[in-house]
């Protein structure tokens, strides 16, 4: 991989780890940049994005993508076998009644192919630990008031099966286009801290 | 006795702080740990569920998400005698 000038003492080890383990053949520099490419390149929200908005248009593709997110995402072109290992995905949607969440309490399972690298919040004790005792209060932060009425769902994702929310279409979108419906779609609405 | 990991429904962590743009690494030697890690897994040289058993028995609060990484890395690679 590129050089790193960096001189803080985190960074220092890490280069002799990585020398180290070179010298040992157990790595080489050009590995360490393809295994990086593969996951800035293939990870992105707009795969997540995409994913939304052909189920606000398309009834039947958003049946099957409830049913079984695994069998439906090829439809796009997308997988869930960007990481090391292929993991299930389960979409839960957002009704007028039901505002769902996710969350990795024991560490940062995420749908990365979906979303795109995970921010630190979310991998954060402060998230982890409050979005399952006090959902509405975290929700309220990021700036999502819900009715009182509403019920919220708390997915906890863990090593074989991710979650990813399906929101709801924003009313007035009627005239939009698959692209631009895409285009209104957010990274947070996707992990469920923000309504679209 | 759940591990330090296990932090679901525990008080005390204070509120969730939302960094806006953020990039997906914060300085370089975090995406070198990512890829090294990603690397070390793809040689075999220890599986996916081994390191996070080794995040989760190492891992610190104190510390960041990669400093926590490279920890499990370290302690994997010592164990087994590579470094």
């Amino acid at each position: 991989m590129s050089d790193d000038h960096d001189d803080s003492p985190i960074a220092a080890r890490v280069r002799e780890l990585e020398a180290a383990l070179e010298e040992k053949g157990l790595l080489d520099a050009q590995e360490l940049d393809r295994a990086l490419e593969a996951f800035t390149n293939r990870a992105s929200p707009a795969n997540g994005y995409r994913v939304v908005a052909r189920a606000w248009t398309d009834e039947a593709f958003k049946a099957r993508l409830l049913e079984n997110a695994n069998e439906a995402l090829p439809e796009l072109g997308l997988s869930m076998g960007g990481g090391l290992q292929v993991q299930r995905l389960l979409v839960v949607e957002n009704t007028e009644s039901v505002h769902n969440v996710i969350v990795c309490t024991l560490c940062s399972c995420y749908p990365l192919s979906l979303l795109g690298p995970s921010p630190t919040w979310y991998k954060s004790p402060a998230y982890r630990s409050k979005v399952v005792s006090h959902p509405r209060e975290v929700l309220e932060q990021f700036g999502l008031t819900l009715p009182a009425g509403t019920e919220i769902r708390v997915w906890d994702a863990n090593a074989e099966t991710r979650y990813m929310v399906l929101p709801r279409r924003p009313e007035g979108t009627e005239h939009l286009s698959e692209e631009e419906l895409a285009a209104r779609v957010t990274r947070n609405g996707l992990i469920g801290t923000a309504a679209v | 006795m759940p591990r330090t990991n296990d932090v679901g429904g525990l008080d005390g962590f204070g509120p969730v702080l939302e960094e806006l743009d953020e990039p997906p690494f914060h300085a370089d030697w975090e995406a070198h740990v990512f890829a090294m890690n990603r690397a070390l897994i793809g040689r075999g040289i220890y599986n996916l569920d081994e390191f996070r058993d080794a995040v989760e028995r190492t891992m610190t609060h104190e510390s960041s998400y990669y400093e926590n990484w490279f920890r499990a890395i370290e302690t994997l690679l010592r164990e087994r005698g590579h470094v």
